[in-house]
Order: structure tokens, then C-alpha cells, then sequence
């Protein structure tokens, strides 16, 4: 251990070293740039743009420009955008002025936030208050492996501006919360909910209708993706859409039920998009409408929806939602979910007498005490990792197969010295879906059925580090 | 009648196999033999739901979080429950996603 650490600092010390001698580089060959430019531009009609003569970044003009032109330097950063027609100079200027602010540096948020900085908008706020994990990369990918551990925000506002250091980043290293949203959302033009949980959904709308700011709202799960534009152009807002919440067991969790990395990949890159049109008012915004994006299918399917509702509790004509409301208002309680893609409700089901922690099951089995461990995950979760010996019987059919688990135990009774029947253990991912699989089982006349409390993520954490954690 | 039937974000799962289409053969179910949206609902909870019900629907409607499209139209514009299906009429049932 000692030996891995203390190459692990060499060689950190060894990249810090590599990356002052490359920043000191960039700056000499910056600075050469720049000389060049110079000579360039004080030439008879010398506006010669050639290749990499030119310093994408510096900001002066040549002289040619007219006087309400972009700069020189941004003529040459975004020309394939000023070539489009429909864009042009006016859309770019636009773009320039626009500020923009990303809720979520993550699936969604990576793309939106690398877009909107590539394509010079000029101010972009983001906010999120996690920190990057190894299991966020596969679709994150603002993110780098070195930044792992670290703010989100910080290392997305670090590629930002690695990419395009002409614009302006705003770093909100915090959780967008009832209490700090509205000052917040203030300073910005347009917003993108490219968040992951429902109370966080339902807050972001709101708020853009009490400042009235345009929401580009994008969510993924799984292999599906939507999207739409709220409250612009007479769109209606998330609450005219959806007035009341779903119930809990219908709001899955990207750490639950998975997403392919690249569906929210796509999903983002559609609302930057949208945040685009909607800052250089070029084109349709998808506002009354709806994107439903399927990956397996690759189908993508645009419909309408309703317009904004006269009755919505929020953007209403009768409304009498406050600012002061919003601030008080409890949209976990709402909504009976966590602002975070995280925490799964933690279910107490099971009397104490039901339930053992991992470790006194440990002790157990090192004691030889017979007994049947049956993991009821879904099988594609079990063929992940799993405990050795122990059963796969997905709680979604064990009702159905109780005579496996039957022929089981009486296996495990045949093949032990004592005559006793062998106890049954139940364990799933979290510690929730084995204490109603526990419960069914009592019901249904396994008595000794005990649940395995906090599941496989407690046994890797109090029991074997070693057991993956997915 | 002759629909086309299809269910995403994650209400495929309430279904056999999981499976998102589904072409079905509708009789019709009002009072004039016409097939409404609200005897479709019962019908769709009676043929093709095989698992948990209320997150399907809630009332005599659909649950909060789902919505409901006639050719790619929020139902909401065409009448709600009351709205009126026509031969070959394709109606999506999509719960809405909240991940990112």
C-alpha cells in the first residue's frame, strides 16, 4: 500500500511538473501569436486571416470592421457561424450578449455547458453541488478522471474555459435550493434544467414563471430521452403540464434503473440547441411542443402539447404564487422524493426480530451455521456480483417460483448435519426490495426468512471491501 | 377498430415482455358504438396491463405524470377522456422522465 502511495505522489508530482512546462509553452507560442497578428494587421490592407496566424483569442480589432462588427477575433472563432445565413453576424452578436444558466453538470449538463461555451455565449452560470464520481464519466463527459472526488461545477467550468476563455463562467458550487434560487435564476436570460430528480423539476419551473425566463427543460432514463421549451411563447410551464406529482414508485432513478451514457448525451446536446435559438430568436424553439427521443427504436417523435393553462396554479391568470411562496415552499414534500438522484427512500418494513446487519450474517456463515442466502435482484443486476452460494430469485417473480426456493432449502437442509431447517437470508442492492421479499415470505409461510439489513452496498462497505459496488 | 398502441418511459414495464407497440383490434365500447379514450383506458387495463395497475391509472384516468398523445397530439387538445377515436389512430401513453 505504502509503495503504491508514494509512487502515486511522484508521479502527481511528476504531471504537476509536465503541465507548468506546457502552460509555460502555450503562453510563449501565445505571445508569438500575437506578434504575428500585429504585424499582420498593420499592413497596407494586410487583413490576412490565414490559418494560425491569426490568435483566436485576442480581442482587438483590424480596422476593416464596421462600426457595429463583431471583433476581429471573434470573426475568426465563430466564421461557420457567421457563414449560415440565417445566423450570421446578428445571430453571433446575440449569441454574445446572452447569458445562460446550466442547472446540472452532468448527463445533461456536460453537452449543454461544452456547447454553449464552444459557441460563445456570453455568460454561462452552473450550478450542482456534487462532486465528480468514477460512475459518472461513462455520460458526463465535461468530466475528467483527474477531477474525480472534485466539484462538479469546478472542473465543468475548467473545460469551459479551456475551450473558449473569451466567455464568462459562473461558478455555483451548491445544490439550487427554494432559498437561493431566485437570485440566482435573476442574473440569466435563459435557463436549462439539465437536472435529475422531480422537486428539483418542479422548483426550476416555478421559478423561471416568477422571473419569466425561458426554461429548456431535458431529462433522461434508461434508452429514452425528452424535451421540450416551458414558459416561452405561450408554452405552458412544468406545473400546467404536470399539476400533480407522479407517485414514488413511478420516478426512476438513473442510479437505479441505468441510462446509456450517450441518450442524455444527445438529449443535451438538443438543449443547447434549443437555448441557442431561443437566445438569437433564430428559427422554432420547441415551445408547445415535445421532443420524445427513443434510442432502441431510434425514433424520434415531436408532438404537441397543451399551451399554458388559465387555471395553473403558477403561471395562471389567477395565480397567486409568490416569490415569497416559492421560498417557503417544500418541494421534497410535494413531490415525496429527494432533491438528489441518490438517496432511495430507505423502507422499515420488518420488526427487529426480521432483520440481521451484515455483519452478525458474516459471523454466521464463518460459523457454518446452515442456512440459505436468496439475493432477490433483478438477474442483470445479479450477474454483476454476487455473494457465492447464494440463490437468484428476482422479487418480481418469487411469488411465482416459492417452490424453487422450497426445493432449495431442502437441499441445503439434505446436505448439513443437522436436522434443524436451515434458516433463509434475504438481501437485495439497498436493503429495500429483501424486506418485502421478506415480508411476502413470512406471509407465505417461510418463517425464519430474515432480511439482510442495508443489502450488498452495506456488505462491501462493513463486510468485503473487496465486493464491487455498482 | 384498428389502433396502434404504444407506451414509453418505463410504462412498457407494466406490460407482457416489457413490449412498447402494440396493435390491437378495439370493439367499440360507448353507448352511439363509438370507441372513446375513456372505454380505452379500461380496455388497455384489462388487456394489456399485467402488472401494478395504479401506476397505469388513477380514477378513471390516467395516472399524474403520464401523458397521452392521439397521432402525436396531447389528448388534453382533443378532449380528454371524451375525445373520440378514429380507425388506424395511433395513441401513446408516456410517463414522464425526470433523470439527467
Amino acid at each position: 500500500m505504502e509503495a503504491i502511495a508514494g509512487e502515486l505522489a511522484r508521479l502527481r508530482a511528476e504531471r504537476e511538473e509536465l503541465d507548468t512546462c506546457i502552460r509555460l509553452l502555450e503562453s510563449q507560442l501565445e505571445a508569438g501569436r500575437a506578434g504575428e497578428g500585429d504585424v499582420a494587421g498593420t499592413g497596407a490592407g494586410g487583413g490576412s486571416w490565414g490559418g494560425t496566424a491569426a490568435c483566436p483569442i485576442r480581442r482587438r480589432g483590424n480596422g476593416f470592421a464596421p462600426a457595429d462588427g463583431l471583433p476581429a477575433d471573434m470573426i475568426y472563432r465563430y466564421s461557420r457561424h457567421l457563414l449560415l445565413p440565417d445566423f450570421g453576424v446578428e445571430g453571433q452578436r446575440k449569441l454574445s450578449r446572452s447569458s445562460v444558466l446550466v442547472v446540472g453538470a452532468g448527463g445533461l449538463g456536460s453537452p449543454v455547458a461544452l456547447y454553449l461555451a464552444a459557441c460563445g455565449v456570453g455568460c454561462l452560470g452552473i450550478v450542482d453541488g456534487d462532486d465528480v464520481e468514477l460512475n459518472n464519466l461513462h455520460r458526463q463527459i465535461i468530466h475528467k478522471e483527474a477531477y474525480v472526488g472534485k466539484s462538479k461545477v469546478k472542473s465543468a467550468a475548467d473545460t469551459c474555459r479551456e475551450i473558449n476563455s473569451s466567455i464568462k463562467v459562473v461558478e455555483y458550487c451548491h445544490t439550487l435550493k427554494p432559498c437561493n434560487a431566485l437570485e440566482i435564476v435573476r442574473n440569466y436570460d435563459i435557463v436549462v434544467d439539465a437536472t435529475d430528480n422531480l422537486p428539483t423539476r418542479y422548483m426550476i419551473s416555478d421559478c423561471c414563471v416568477l422571473l419569466n425566463k425561458p426554461l429548456i427543460s431535458g431529462a433522461a432514463l434508461g434508452l429514452e430521452g425528452q424535451l421540450t421549451v416551458y414558459h416561452h411563447n405561450g408554452s405552458p410551464c412544468y406545473r400546467c403540464l404536470f399539476p400533480n406529482p407522479p407517485p414514488v414508485a413511478a420516478c426512476q432513478r438513473c442510479s437505479d434503473s441505468g441510462v446509456l451514457g450517450v441518450v442524455p448525451g444527445v438529449i443535451g446536446c438538443l438543449q443547447a440547441l434549443e437555448a441557442i435559438k431561443v437566445a438569437t430568436d433564430v428559427g422554432e424553439p420547441l415551445s408547445g411542443r415535445m421532443l420524445l427521443f427513443d434510442a432502441l427504436s431510434a425514433c424520434i417523435r415531436i408532438v404537441k402539447i397543451r399551451g399554458s393553462s388559465t387555471v395553473c396554479t403558477v403561471c395562471g391568470e389567477n395565480s397567486t404564487f409568490t416569490q415569497d411562496d416559492f421560498q417557503k415552499f417544500d418541494y421534497e414534500n410535494f413531490t415525496q422524493s429527494p432533491m438528489s438522484d441518490k438517496s432511495a427512500p430507505s423502507l422499515d418494513l420488518l420488526p427487529e426480530s426480521a432483520r440481521v446487519t451484515c455483519k452478525d450474517y458474516k459471523r454466521l456463515v464463518d460459523n457454518g451455521e446452515p442456512h440459505l442466502l436468496l439475493d432477490v435482484r433483478p438477474a442483470h443486476h445479479f450477474q454483476i456480483a454476487s455473494v457465492s452460494q447464494s440463490l437468484n430469485i428476482p422479487l418480481s417473480v418469487l411469488e411465482e417460483k416459492l417452490q424453487i426456493l422450497e426445493t432449495s432449502l431442502k437441499e441445503t437442509m439434505d446436505g448439513s448435519a443437522s436436522d434443524k431447517p436451515p434458516s433463509l437470508y434475504v438481501v437485495c442492492r439497498r436493503g429495500n426490495d429483501s424486506q418485502i421479499a421478506v415480508q411476502l415470505l413470512r406471509e407465505k409461510g417461510f418463517l425464519s426468512a430474515k432480511d439482510i439489513i442495508g443489502g450488498l452496498q452495506s456488505w462491501a462497505q462493513d463486510v468485503d471491501p473487496d465486493f464491487p459496488v455498482y | 377498430m384498428h389502433l396502434t398502441l404504444e407506451f414509453g418511459g418505463g410504462l412498457e414495464l407494466l406490460l407482457e415482455k416489457s413490449t412498447k407497440v402494440h396493435k390491437v383490434d378495439v370493439q367499440p365500447n360507448d353507448a352511439q358504438g363509438k370507441v372513446m379514450m375513456k372505454g380505452l383506458l379500461s380496455w388497455v387495463k384489462s388487456n394489456l396491463i399485467k402488472e401494478r395497475p395504479e401506476m397505469f391509472l388513477k380514477g378513471d384516468s390516467v395516472r399524474p405524470g403520464v401523458l397521452v398523445l392521439i397521432n402525436d397530439c396531447d389528448w388534453e387538445l382533443c378532449g380528454g377522456l371524451d375525445a373520440e377515436l378514429e380507425e388506424k389512430d395511433v395513441v401513446v401513453f408516456i410517463s414522464t422522465l425526470h433523470g439527467g
